[in-house]
């Protein structure tokens, strides 16, 4: 019997006190999403959060076992809505891993670029809803304001606002404008500037202080242990960022740090996405400064319209010689096949860790496909974040985590 | 007496139709003031810049079914909106528009303003418990502590006017406050002031104190359950409500119907000027501020407001038996 069971069994034996349950969601406007949190109150005070998510399961991983490597890419648009372009380039990397193939380094730029952009999206939106859920709801239209201009620049870039599908399998889809690039320029000359605005409102609002100091606490040790990531676990001051510390793409010729909060609680959390955004624009900056000129994508890239290979019999952790050594042999023998054995690739997208794990038989298909999703384990960590704390904070916690529930379910 | 009784009815048809007029175009007032701070238009569409509005919305919700949860207590959860509504519409009764103009001009005018305003909490708390519906319970719970403490320190820092004026009539308070040396008491009662615009915010249940129907948290509170036109008198309470203590205010601490100079055809201009002022505050907290949680509004209440208004209220009571006399 944990503490919380033996304080739920203790105050149901009370007459004064009476605990009720709460099922808050699926339909609810604070959970973003079809998010639902089973709760035990003992008034106002949570006993204990439990998720259930699975509402907006649309069965990705199992679409793509039989869907090429390259028609998969779509799917990925819908798990983080958010910000689709991470997803995208996450995918692409892990395929492009499996299938030994390198972009170009325009195109590496292009992808750096845009993937800021798109956490620039991601963290306006999660500001907006962050602050609206705390009561603030002028920076919700404020956030809505900028986003809708990187919105537009992604339309111009490949026609589509929030499912590009930009990036491709070795490369990106198309080269840059130069009207992309002069309103790429003038947005990140005026963003700062707007990033103001939001912490005149909110950053030293004693409200905002009180709601978001010292609440939603994860200490550095439990936030490893629940297996946070991103911004959630940088908030507990653990200084881990796949792009700094496994860096991808153009990420080893930028310069930029990572922002490390100190307690853990929300209010850390905050700061921590908030640097980030100003980190982002100084990334982009120096990606439209150093773009190189080249091809945009790989000679050995994938048609768009995969060929099929027959499959050839392997399994993930199978016995014998390591798969991935095996399909490397292989490859070189014969480039008849595609490259068999298990690959996992992780990228820093604006939620967290997205890793993306392939078991391939060589056949163009993934035998086996599943997306580590932060959002998933994210949502797994609020149960612990609000045992003891009061309704209003679990609302205060998931905008703190930052979650979304088409990664969350995939 | 019966031409007198004909003529009072007809005041009182006049008066509520005047602030019914008022409340539609309250809403309007917000949508458009808080729309502006938010770098859009606010409605736009009914009508020349969405002037239509209100009676759109109006004949929306009075057409709407009316759903009613099974489980609920059906005569209680009948009774609350209307509670909650008439509380707030009586008091308009007793306050001076301008100078002999009240419906009911009595002597403890600013007491009665406190008894229905605590009764409209009452109305907002059975909606809560008769629903029975977890989130609107939670609201009705949140509603009663809320209401009850901020009562308190809404009575407090009107003490300090009614012992400047030496009077709980209305209009006796607006006199005695033109006579002051500075023409209203916002500025000799500060504190008081002060308090009274924080439980102003706290008795509507309006931001940074929306607790009650939060809808972040409990979707909209203790009328969750409510649709259609109940919906529409809890709101209709609520912005009623708001017009009552913005006229509490300006009767109190901001000198009521006195103006800087006499508009002889227009006598209501400066208490208009200065109820609209008000309520323009309370939009302009709405889009401003962040909502504080449940138990911080009760420590801020009990443990900073209260104090605060004993203190005015002692403060008070040394200078006018020393400094003022």
């Amino acid at each position: 019997m944990s503490r919380n069971e033996e304080r739920i069994a203790d105050v149901s034996g009370d007459a004064l006190s009476e605990v009720f349950e709460v099922q808050m969601g699926p339909q609810h406007p604070a959970t973003h999403g079809v998010l639902k949190l089973n709760l035990v109150l003992d008034g106002e005070t949570v006993l204990s959060c439990k998720p259930d998510v699975g509402y907006l399961h649309r069965g990705i991983e199992k679409l793509s076992e039989n869907l090429t490597y390259s028609q998969s890419m779509p799917l990925t648009d819908r798990l983080d809505y958010m910000s689709a372009i991470a997803n995208n380039t996450g995918y692409c990397l892990a395929v492009e891993t499996l299938l030994g193939i390198e972009a170009p380094l325009r195109a590496k730029y292009l992808r750096t670029m845009i993937c800021e952009m798109s956490r620039i999206a991601s963290h306006l939106l999660w500001i907006a809803t962050h602050a609206l859920d705390i009561g603030a709801m002028t920076v919700f239209l404020y956030a809505f304001r900028e986003r809708e201009l990187i919105l537009e620049m992604f339309e111009e870039l490949c026609g589509a606002r929030l499912t590009p599908s930009y990036p491709r399998i070795g490369g990106v889809r198309q080269d840059v404008t130069r009207e992309f690039m002069d309103r790429l320029e003038k947005f990140i000359a005026e963003f700062p500037s707007r990033l103001e605005e939001y912490e005149t409102l909110i950053d030293t609002n004693r409200i905002w202080l009180k709601r978001t100091k010292g609440i939603g606490i994860i200490p550095a040790e439990q936030a490893i242990g629940l297996g946070l990531t991103g911004a959630s676990l940088r908030g507990s001051g653990v200084d881990y960022d796949i792009r700094k510390h496994r860096p991808y793409d153009a990420y080893p010729y930028v310069d930029f740090e990572v922002p490390i909060g100190i307690s853990g609680d929300v209010y850390d959390r905050y700061r921590c996405r908030m640097e980030e955004f100003r980190q982002s624009v100084r990334i982009i900056r120096q990606c439209m400064e150093q773009l190189p000129p080249g091809p945009i994508i790989a000679d050995d890239a994938p048609d768009l319209v995969m060929e099929l290979k027959p499959p050839r019999k392997v399994m993930a952790g199978s016995t014998g010689p390591s798969p991935l050594k095996t399909a490397l042999i292989r490859l070189v023998e014969d480039r008849q096949a595609y490259m068999e054995g298990d690959v996992y690739v992780s990228t820093e997208v604006p939620k967290g860790e997205l890793g993306f794990y392939f078991v391939s038989d060589g056949r163009g298909m993934p035998y086996r496909m599943h997306i580590r999703s932060p959002s998933y384990i994210h949502i797994g960590a609020l149960g612990v974040i609000c045992e003891g704390e009061l309704v209003a904070d679990i609302i205060a916690n998931i905008g703190s985590l930052d979650v979304v529930l088409g990664e969350c379910d995939r | 007496m019966v031409i007198e009784i004909l003529l009072t009815i007809l005041l009182i048809v006049v008066v509520f139709s005047v602030i019914m007029l008022h409340v539609a175009y309250a809403t309007y007032f917000e949508r458009k003031v808080i729309g502006h701070m938010q770098v859009r238009m606010g409605p736009m569409r009914v009508g020349p810049h969405g002037l239509l509005q209100p009676i759109a919305d109006g004949i929306k919700l009075f057409f709407k079914e009316d759903v009613f949860p099974e489980t609920a207590d059906k005569p209680t959860f009948y009774a609350a909106p209307i509670i909650c509504l008439v509380a707030a519409l009586t008091s308009i009764a007793v306050i001076p528009f301008w100078e002999g103009m009240a419906i009911s001009d009595i002597n403890i005018g600013l007491l009665f303003i406190l008894a229905m305003s605590s009764l409209a909490g009452w109305g907002v708390v059975l909606a809560g418990w008769a629903s029975n519906s977890k989130y609107a319970f939670l609201g009705g719970l949140r509603a009663s502590a809320q209401i009850i403490s901020y009562e308190i320190a809404m009575g407090l820092s009107i003490v300090g006017v009614m012992m400047m004026a030496g009077s709980l009539n209305m209009s006796e308070i607006v006199k005695a406050q033109a006579q002051s040396p500075f023409g209203i008491y916002a500025i000799p009662q500060v504190l008081g002031f002060f308090v009274f615009l924080v439980a102003m915010l706290a008795e509507t249940n309006r931001t940074p104190f929306d607790m009650p129907e939060c809808e972040s948290e409990l979707v909209a509170g203790y009328c969750t359950e409510y649709a259609g036109f109940r919906f529409a008198l809890f709101f209709l309470g609520e912005y009623v409500g708001m017009i009552v203590m913005a006229s509490v205010g300006t009767i109190c601490f901001l000198g009521g119907w006195t103006g800087p100079f006499e508009v002889p055809f227009f006598p209501i201009i400066w208490f208009m000027l200065k109820v609209y002022f008000l309520i323009f505050f309370f939009y302009w907290v709405r889009a401003t501020l962040p909502r504080y949680r449940y138990d911080q509004i009760m420590a801020l209440g009990w443990k900073v407001l209260i104090p605060l208004a004993l203190g005015n209220v002692i403060l008070t009571g040394i200078m006018k038996t020393f400094v003022w006399h």
